[in-house]
């Protein structure tokens, strides 16, 4: 007899309201949590009409990993390693790994992964639904760049191994297809060789968006990972300063004496969590112009070298888990654009339109996107890319956003899937004029809709 | 679907010529609602109420629903959700009668509470089955602070509304946490074609304020909304006037 799960035994479903990272429009679904293949394929096959959607570790702001009334699959169960070449940093891996495992378990042996956005709290199938970008975009590009292979669950319960070079359309149309065409079991990524697991700092801070906008059009191409944060609720002069943190993986020679002996060393884990206590309004316009205020005054004008871990450097607010409920119950909301360069004045109107509206977001990111990828629906596109949080409850935001989204629109713009919670689906074909295209494959793999989420019926993705 | 600002994208209206349900639809239509059904008997009110909408740019369908026939209602229900999500319903149906005559006429007195009661208990029954298979959305039901305590003035009226009052609470706490949400809305004295004629009750409103009352309870969930807002302070206290004192009330 075994307490364990084995593969015929099918896991029980749990109906409970889902919600993404920014806790807004919760849905009730039945969830499921497969350990194998097997298990997922039976799921699968036992969806209602409401079809299925696979959900990792639920850190899309929105609802692309909810199903109403439906199945969602929680693929946090399908976490193991199936292969890795310790030479060459190619790792197979089932799609419920995260890459805080991925991270935790190859440092050690000299590779990274190749992107990385700013939580290591997703899965390698999230990654590849949403195609994450990080702070490399303009270096390595986004998540899908560096998958050579994936095996898909497909709508008629076959399993197929999908490539860009045997299948670009399926492949492309997965990439950044927000789990629509199939349900991805595992994948072949390729890791990128490091000598340490510390970068290599340097920080600017610049007084004004001006400034920042003509530094890193100058620096990005000296550095693998740039990124600025912005103070969006600085006035007049001070309208979107910024720090400015570029960097590089230490070489060897790099490190003090002290730390050559373990150059590779990493080590997982959080400080401290938020209790679900935190009211609602505390996130305003004044707790968060202080808060914006101490984080740009705390930064060094100009620092080079500074080596720091790669927790502090790529993914500071995972120190703090569960930081969403700093937000309050009623939750809050992201908001990121792209703008081609040619219209980086859109970029300024934008910053200056939420200033003046006093709107507070606390993490404002600013980065520079290169050459985007085939995905039809992938995000990154060359030009300028906002980050923005806002609580749900601030006032007047909904009018606010609305001016944002013409501005973003009529400047050749577009949101990210994996953040948006709120865009207007009469958007959404101008924003991705290869829509249509995703749409063709999704009707050829998925012709009766299987694979749905909430975020798919809202905008009538597919 | 609701978006993270709280802002349906489909509304269901059963009583789809009720003033109060077609100025929050067209509120509701300028923010992001795009899909709009009217249930009601075919009338040319309800044509015109589908124009204007579509006029605003929503895309809205004419069902036919008659509140006085319970055994049609669940399939009537079904067949909007089939052709898709509907985020909110509006429960918006419902007779005043005439108390004087209705005293002499039992036959037209149960009517009314045949439409007000009988039938909102099957149309929310049938709505609420069906906002629980697609997982989230809300029922608004249009009640009255007539349902607060029965007046000799209109307590036919108002027993209807109690009743259907009494039945929504029971439904919003039987459906707690499965996603779906049941707000009653108790309006006091609303300007519209059904009032028409009768003198302004005291703190009178507009269909427009209710619409606003309902919009906000949605998007903040909201359990029970009195519009205006001060109504709930004067039917607490009116609630606990004695008999022999509240008999003789002018009101």
């Amino acid at each position: 007899m075994s307490d364990g799960p084995s593969a015929e035994l099918f896991p029980a479903a749990r109906r409970k309201a889902l919600t993404g990272w920014g806790r807004t429009s919760p849905t009730f679904a039945d969830v499921v949590v497969p350990m194998t293949r097997e298990q997922v394929a039976a799921a699968v096959q036992r969806r209602t009409e409401r079809g299925v959607i696979a959900r990792g570790l639920g850190r899309s702001y929105g609802d692309p990993a909810q199903n109403g009334g439906g199945l969602v699959l929680d693929m946090s169960g399908m976490n193991r390693v199936l292969d890795a070449d310790l030479e060459t940093g190619v790792v197979t891996v089932e799609a419920g790994v995260s890459l805080d495992r991925l991270i935790e378990l190859f440092v050690p042996f000299g590779f990274f992964v190749p992107v990385t956005p700013g939580t290591r709290q997703v899965t390698v199938g999230g990654a590849i639904g949403a195609d994450v970008h990080g702070k490399n975009h303009h270096a390595d590009g986004s998540f899908c760049d560096h998958v050579l292979s994936m095996d898909l669950l497909l709508a008629d319960g076959t399993v197929r191994t999908v490539t860009p070079e045997d299948d670009p359309e399926l492949f492309w149309a997965t990439a950044g297809g927000m789990g629509l065409t199939g349900i991805v079991l595992s994948a072949v990524v390729r890791l990128i060789p490091i000598e340490t697991s510390l970068v290599s700092v340097d920080t600017d801070r610049t007084r004004d968006l001006d400034e920042i906008m003509a530094l890193m059009a100058e620096t990005d191409e000296k550095y693998r990972y740039t990124v600025a944060w912005l103070d969006c609720l600085a006035k007049g002069r001070n309208l979107g300063r910024s720090v400015l943190t570029c960097g590089e993986f230490a070489r060897l020679e790099d490190l003090p004496a002290k730390k050559r002996a373990k150059p590779l060393h990493f080590k997982s884990g959080s400080l401290v969590t938020v209790p679900d206590l935190v009211p609602g309004r505390l996130p305003n316009k004044f707790t968060m112009g202080l808060f914006n205020e101490l984080w740009y005054r705390k930064a060094p004008q100009h620092k080079v070298g500074q080596l720091q871990g790669i927790s502090p450097f790529f993914h500071p607010l995972d120190a703090v888990q569960e930081w969403n409920r700093a937000y309050g119950k009623t939750g809050f909301l992201q908001y990121q654009f792209v703008v081609p360069f040619e219209n980086e004045d859109a970029m300024r109107t934008i910053v200056k339109t939420i200033s003046d509206a006093g709107a507070p977001s606390s993490l404002t990111v600013l980065k520079r996107f290169g050459p985007g990828n085939r995905g039809f629906l992938s995000f990154p596109k060359p030009g300028w890319t906002l980050t923005l949080d806002f609580p749900t409850n601030t006032p007047g935001l909904s009018a606010l956003l609305r001016r944002l989204d013409e501005i973003v629109l009529s400047n050749d713009g577009r949101f990210y899937l994996a953040k948006d919670s709120r865009m207007d689906p009469s958007d959404l074909a101008a924003m991705y004029p290869r829509l249509e295209e995703f749409r063709a494959v999704r009707a050829k793999v998925d012709p009766d809709g299987v694979f749905v989420s909430d975020q798919a019926r809202r905008l009538g993705l597919a | 679907m609701k978006d993270a600002l709280g802002a349906p994208q489909s509304l269901l209206i059963l009583g789809g010529t009720s003033e109060i349900a077609l100025h929050t639809a067209r509120k509701l239509v300028d923010d992001r609602v795009r899909r709009v059904v009217l249930a009601g008997r075919p009338s040319e009110g309800l044509d015109r109420a589908a124009d204007e909408l579509r006029g605003r740019g929503a895309e809205v369908e004419v069902v036919g629903f008659d509140a006085a026939e319970p055994d049609t209602h669940e399939k009537v229900i079904d067949g909007v959700f089939a052709d898709g999500d509907i985020d909110v319903v509006l429960l918006a149906f419902g007779v005043l009668g005439d108390q004087e005559a209705d005293e002499q006429d039992p036959v037209a007195a149960a009517k009314v509470a045949q439409v007000n009661y009988v039938g909102g208990v099957s149309a929310g029954l049938a709505s609420v089955k069906a906002l629980r298979r697609q997982g989230h959305g809300s029922l608004a039901v249009i009640s009255s602070v007539a349902a607060e305590r029965a007046r000799k003035a209109n307590f036919i009226y108002g027993s209807s509304k109690a009743g259907l009052d009494a039945f929504a609470q029971g439904l919003a706490d039987k459906t707690h946490g499965t996603g779906v949400h049941v707000m009653v809305v108790r309006p006091g004295f609303v300007k519209t074609k059904m009032t028409q004629g009768m003198p302004d009750g005291p703190m009178a409103t507009t269909p427009d304020v209710v619409a606003d009352g309902i919009i906000k309870g949605l998007r903040k969930g909201s359990t029970t909304i009195w519009v205006p807002g001060q109504l709930r302070f004067v039917f607490s206290a009116l609630r606990h006037v004695p008999r022999p004192i509240f008999r003789k009330l002018p009101i």
